[in-house]
C-alpha cells in the first residue's frame, strides 16, 4: 500500500497538501472523510487519527496529522524543488515564521464565515451577528498584516518564490472568498500575489482542489448537502461556540 | 554585534528559546522586554518586531519573530545534538506534528489558564466569572488527556526516547497553569514522569532558572490604572 491521505476538500488544509501532493505529481490514494455526515468521528477514522481531524498522512505504518508536518514530510521525502521549503537558513526561517504567525492568526479566524454561512445554518445554529463583526475585524487585521509584514515588497509570502507557505495562506483565504467575502477587493497587491501563486500552481489544479467550496452556497440553496447525524452535533456546536 | 534574543521569562515561548540557546551553549546578548510594564507596546521596540511580541531573535541584519521558527533557525546554525530535531523523517515530522498541533490547543489553554485564574484578578484587578474560569479549567483538562494520549502515550519523551524541541515547548507551556496555582501534575502519574525526564534533561538549575518568573507571577504588585489600561487591548487580543 503506497501513500495514502485522508482528506475532505472542504477543509482548507487539505486543500493545501492536496495541491501539494499534485502539483508536485506525487503518487497517493485520496481516502475523502466525509466530515458533513461525520464520518472522522466514526470508529474506523478514529484508529487512523484519534484526534478525529484531517487531513492526514498513512505511509505504510507511519501516520502523520497536522498539514505543515505533511507538507514538510512530502517535500523532504519526495524531494520537491527546494523553493517549496529552502534549504537555505534564514529562507526556511522565514517559511516557519510565517507558518508560526498563521496558527494563530490565520487558523480558526477564516474558517469563521463558512461556519456562519453554512455549516451553523445546516444544524439550525445562527451566529449572532456580534461575532459575525468581529470576526470581519480580525479578517482585515489579519490581512493587514498578512499583506505589509510577509507579502511587503516580495513577490510571495516568505520570499521572491512560492513556499508551503503561500499554499497554506491561500487556502484560508479562499474559504470566505467562496461563501462571498471580497478579501482581495481593495488590496491589490493581495490580489496580485493571489494570481501569481495560482499561476504557477496552474488554474485547473486550484479548480479541482476547489470544486467542493465553490459550489458550496449553491448547494445550500438547493438544500443538496448532506445532512449532518445528531452524533455530529456536538462538534460542531463546540466549535461554533468557539467563535470568539 | 552577535546573536541577539528579546525575551520575558514571563511568556512561555520565551522560555523554551531561553532553556534552548542556554542549554546548547550558544552565545547570546539577552534584552528583557518587560512585558507586564507595557515595553513590547514601545515605539522602540516596534523597531524591533512590528508586530510586538516576544520572542525576537536578531542576527546581523537578520530579524525573526515566532517561537518555532526561532528555535529550528537555532538548531541548524548552531548544529545541536541531533535529538533535539532530528535528521530521521519520520522521527523529525513526529517533532513538526506537535510543534503544529501545540499553537491552538495546549498554548492557548494554558494561556488562558493564566490569565483567567491568576493575572486578570491578582494583577489586573479584574473579576473573571466562575463559569469563564471553570470553562477555561475544562479545556485544559482535555488538551492535558489529549497530551497524554496521542503524543506522550508510553514512551519516555513526547516524540520518542530521546527529549526533542516538542517536549521543551511543552514542559515550558505547562508552566504557565502551574504558575497560576494548577495542579496540573496531580492525578497525571504519566505526565508527572515525563516532567521529570525532561527537567532531568535540561538541567534542573536551567529549568529553575528560567521558571522563577513565572512562579513568583503571583506575587506580581497589582498593576497601576496607567499600565492597567496600556495593557488591557493587549491582554484581551491575546486570550481571544
Amino acid at each position: 500500500m503506497g501513500l495514502e491521505l485522508y482528506m475532505n476538500l472542504l477543509s482548507q488544509p487539505s486543500r493545501a497538501v492536496y495541491i501539494f501532493a499534485k502539483k508536485n505529481g506525487i503518487p497517493f490514494e485520496l481516502r475523502t472523510v466525509d466530515l458533513i455526515k461525520g464520518q472522522h468521528r466514526s470508529k474506523e477514522f478514529f484508529q487512523i487519527n484519534s484526534l478525529q481531524k484531517v487531513p492526514v498522512l498513512k505511509d505504510g505504518d507511519f501516520i502523520l496529522t497536522e498539514s505543515s508536518a505533511i507538507l514538510i514530510y512530502l517535500s523532504c521525502k519526495y524531494q520537491t524543488a527546494d523553493h517549496w521549503y529552502p534549504s537555505d537558513l534564514q529562507a526556511r526561517a522565514r517559511v516557519h515564521e510565517y507558518l508560526g504567525w498563521h496558527a494563530d492568526c490565520i487558523r480558526g479566524t477564516f474558517g469563521v464565515p463558512m461556519w456562519v454561512q453554512v455549516l451553523g445554518p445546516l444544524i439550525g445554529v445562527q451566529v449572532p451577528e456580534e461575532k459575525v463583526e468581529r470576526n470581519r475585524t480580525a479578517i482585515d487585521q489579519a490581512l493587514q498584516w498578512l499583506e505589509n509584514k510577509f507579502l511587503g515588497d516580495r513577490l510571495f509570502l516568505a520570499g521572491q518564490q512560492v513556499t508551503l507557505a503561500d499554499l497554506m495562506a491561500l487556502e484560508e483565504l479562499m474559504q470566505p472568498v467562496a461563501v462571498g467575502y471580497e478579501l482581495f477587493k481593495g488590496r491589490p497587491r493581495l490580489a496580485a500575489w493571489r494570481e501569481r501563486v495560482e499561476a504557477f500552481l496552474g488554474a485547473e489544479l486550484c479548480q479541482e482542489a476547489r470544486s467542493i467550496i465553490l459550489s458550496i452556497l449553491e448547494q445550500a440553496a438547493k438544500k443538496t448537502l448532506p445532512t449532518p447525524p445528531p452524533e455530529v452535533y456536538p462538534t460542531m456546536l463546540l466549535r461554533i461556540a468557539r467563535i470568539p | 554585534m552577535g546573536l541577539e534574543l528579546y525575551l520575558d521569562l514571563l511568556s512561555q515561548p520565551c522560555r523554551a528559546v531561553y532553556i534552548f540557546a542556554k542549554k546548547n551553549g550558544i552565545p547570546f546578548e539577552l534584552h528583557i522586554v518587560d512585558l507586564i510594564k507595557g515595553q513590547h507596546l514601545s515605539d522602540a521596540f516596534a523597531q524591533v518586531n512590528p508586530l510586538k511580541k516576544v520572542p525576537a531573535l536578531k542576527d546581523g541584519d537578520f530579524t525573526l519573530t515566532e517561537s518555532v521558527a526561532i528555535l529550528l533557525y537555532l538548531t541548524r546554525k548552531y548544529k545541536v545534538p541531533d535529538y533535539w530535531y532530528p535528521q530521521d523523517l519520520q522521527a523529525r515530522a513526529r517533532v513538526d506534528e506537535y510543534l503544529a498541533w501545540q499553537h491552538t490547543t495546549l498554548r492557548r489553554s494554558c494561556l488562558r489558564a493564566l490569565w483567567h485564574k491568576m493575572m486578570f484578578p491578582v494583577f489586573l484587578g479584574e473579576p473573571v466569572s466562575p463559569q469563564t474560569l471553570v470553562a477555561t479549567l475544562a479545556e485544559l483538562d482535555v488538551t492535558l488527556q489529549l497530551l497524554e494520549d496521542k503524543f506522550l502515550q508510553n514512551k519516555a519523551f513526547l516524540t520518542g526516547p530521546h527529549i526533542s524541541l516538542a517536549d521543551l515547548v511543552a514542559i515550558t507551556e505547562l508552566m504557565h497553569p502551574v504558575g497560576a496555582g494548577c495542579q496540573v501534575f496531580e492525578g497525571r502519574p504519566k505526565l508527572a514522569t515525563w516532567r521529570q525526564h525532561v527537567k532531568a534533561a535540561v538541567g534542573e538549575d536551567l529549568f529553575r532558572e528560567a521558571h522563577e518568573v513565572i512562579l513568583k507571577a503571583k506575587d506580581f504588585p497589582p498593576a497601576d490604572p496607567t499600565i492597567k489600561q496600556k495593557l488591557m487591548p493587549w491582554v484581551l487580543a491575546m486570550i481571544r
